[in-house]
């Protein structure tokens, strides 16, 4: 097998889209938002319990490929129980990981923690927006303005 | 151009016995000697797009360095030249479909342009509120949006003839549609998503039956079945050069000329009229009232060489040898534990749609694509297909007569390769 799929199809990964952690309808959520990958019908929702300015809980349902289901689910063990400015900045930063040349080293990729185990994802184009889907959802929820984020009209990827 | 019975072989006492020099017709597609991800290019993604040999590709060289001007304008030799090429190649799509008179096939740019074409002059001027057009539940999005449109436009209803599990069309819940109302029928030959071979002359005959006209989408039937406009009885029929071995950008829609005189123009520009004043415009006559501005020249001509290439093959040669990889390929994916096909209509031709275990199909794609097998993953633009068959997208293998049996086992090793990577 190539290294970049030993890469993207690591056992974290595998772990998480078999055993998705915080699945599941949030029943106390003060937001929650839709992300739509209308291409390939990866379909999320996020919901989110705000303590003020904490996420006091997070979780997801809906279906998708193994690499949008695995980052949602360690999505969500990454951002329960931080500040939202702390959500929005991971976001960036694994943002910028996902979408970053190939050719070029990674900085501090230790700031995002098992996240990092999506680093691989940026060697396959294709795949990015399905990494970032529950991101941006996220990140809709959390601006509670509740609109279903769509990989194909926000100029998401 | 070779006739057809050269190409045909015999490979012996292999058990595997084929009438189609498939080794050789390779040969022609400079395409498939490449590798991707340093493995063999697999090409399995023909429904989508197919491969252009290298007769196509010198066809357009020609025209760019030695013919090109503009056509039916120029009395210098270069545009009589070009004129004379682009209006063979309308010839060559005559005899290609069995149209009775040139002046039925139309130039445009694709499939979609064609049936958008004849929804909106047809639809506009002869649909009006209250009446029914008839699709099929396997519709790709570009034959059921441009009727969604005119009936928007026109307060018509749209109808769809559902189908059964295995991917084929109900014929009597079709039947029973049909009725006084129904002004139009418009369905797909070959479905690019389940690889049914539609009953489209039965279909014909009823909806002329009830007085409706039909046009046949023949996007994905045209590379594979031998057509004759004449034989189905089709009213309109269009189809895509680059699904034929051709360029993008161009097809036809054929269209029964007297239909086609009744009909408006599409769109208003140079070359579709006769006489302009600004009080009153003339259109020109058929097939020219239906091609506003210069027209893309380059790919009619080099769809022309496709068509004389694929003719050279032979239509029956072609479906035959297709036939025999769809078999072998449905045997050897329907044998992996865990994989489902989707399309099992006892006519199909050419597509393998199926789902890996509960493994998505965008992931099963990724993988296969590092063995440098290309397949397409997703709706395939028939999400009411998806819907039916309760499923958010399919992996689709889909077969031209240049693909091999070795392909297949690749294609089948590959999956078998993904399912250990998932532990399934």
């Amino acid at each position: 097998m190539s290294s970049e799929l030993n890469e993207l199809y690591q056992q974290l990964i595998l772990d998480h889209n078999k055993s998705p952690r915080n699945f599941g309808k949030l029943e106390h959520a003060t937001n929650h938002a839709e992300g739509y990958n209308p291409l390939c019908g990866d379909h999320f929702t996020v919901f989110v319990e705000m303590d003020g300015d904490v996420i006091k809980d997070v979780s997801f349902q809906g279906s998708g490929c193994a690499i949008s289901k695995a980052s949602a689910s360690m999505m969500t063990t990454a951002v329960k129980g931080t500040k939202k400015a702390e959500a929005e900045k991971l976001f960036e930063k694994f943002h910028s990981v996902v979408t970053r040349d190939i050719h070029k080293g990674i900085d501090d990729l230790d700031e995002l923690g098992c996240l990092g185990a999506l680093a691989g994802v940026a060697e396959f184009p294709a795949r990015i927006k399905c990494a970032s889907l529950a991101w941006h959802a996220l990140h809709s929820a959390l601006r509670s303005d509740g609109a279903v984020v769509s990989t194909e009209d926000t100029g998401a990827n | 151009m070779k006739p057809s019975t050269e190409i045909l072989t015999k490979e012996k006492g292999t058990g595997a016995e084929t009438s189609f020099d498939v080794a050789r017709v390779r040969e022609d597609f400079p395409i498939l000697a490449q590798k991707v991800h340093g493995k063999p290019l697999v090409y399995l993604d023909n429904a989508a797009t197919s491969q252009k040999p290298q007769v196509v590709v010198d066809a357009l060289t020609k025209y760019y360095a030695s013919q090109n001007a503009n056509i039916h304008r120029g009395v210098h030799a270069l545009s009589e030249l070009a004129t004379y090429e682009y209006e063979k190649a309308r010839g060559k799509v005559k005899l290609f479909l069995n149209a009775s008179d040139s002046r039925e096939i139309i130039f445009v740019r694709g499939t979609t342009e064609g049936i958008n074409l004849v929804a909106q002059s047809y639809g506009r001027k002869f649909i009006k509120a209250g009446d029914e057009i008839i699709v099929s539940a396997m519709e790709h999005h570009s034959n059921i949006v441009p009727w969604q449109l005119l009936c928007e436009q026109t307060g018509a209803v749209l109808r769809v003839i559902p189908m059964n599990d295995s991917g084929e069309l109900l014929m009597d819940e079709y039947k029973r549609l049909l009725n006084k109302n129904t002004k139009f029928v418009s369905v797909v030959y070959l479905s690019n998503s389940l690889g049914t071979i539609n009953p489209v002359k039965e279909i014909i005959k009823y909806a002329h039956e009830a007085g409706a006209p039909v046009l046949i989408d023949g996007a994905q039937s045209t590379p594979h079945l031998a057509v004759d406009v004449q034989e189905l009885d089709c009213d309109f029929y269009a189809f895509s050069g680059h699904k034929i071995c051709g360029p993008t950008g161009i097809g036809v829609v054929y269209g029964k000329a007297n239909l086609l005189e009744a009909m408006p123009p599409y769109q208003g520009g140079g070359d579709m009229i006769s006489s302009v004043t600004f009080e009153k415009t003339t259109y020109n006559s058929l097939p020219y009232k239906f091609e506003a501005g210069t027209p893309n020249i380059a790919d009619t001509i080099a769809m022309g060489a496709a068509i004389d290439y694929v003719h050279g093959l032979g239509l029956k040669n072609i479906a035959s040898y297709e036939h025999e990889l769809l078999a072998y390929a449905t045997e050897k994916i329907s044998a992996i534990e865990g994989v489902r096909i989707i399309g099992t209509a006892e006519k199909k031709s050419s597509v393998v749609s199926f789902v890996v275990g509960n493994i998505h199909a965008h992931d099963v794609g990724t993988i296969v694509d590092r063995e440098g097998i290309a397949i397409r993953t997703g709706h395939h633009c028939t999400q009411p297909v998806m819907r039916r068959f309760g499923i958010p997208a399919t992996a689709r293998a889909s077969f031209a007569f240049y693909n091999t049996m070795e392909e297949v086992d690749k294609l089948a090793g590959a999956l078998l390769h993904v399912k250990e990577i998932f532990g399934s």
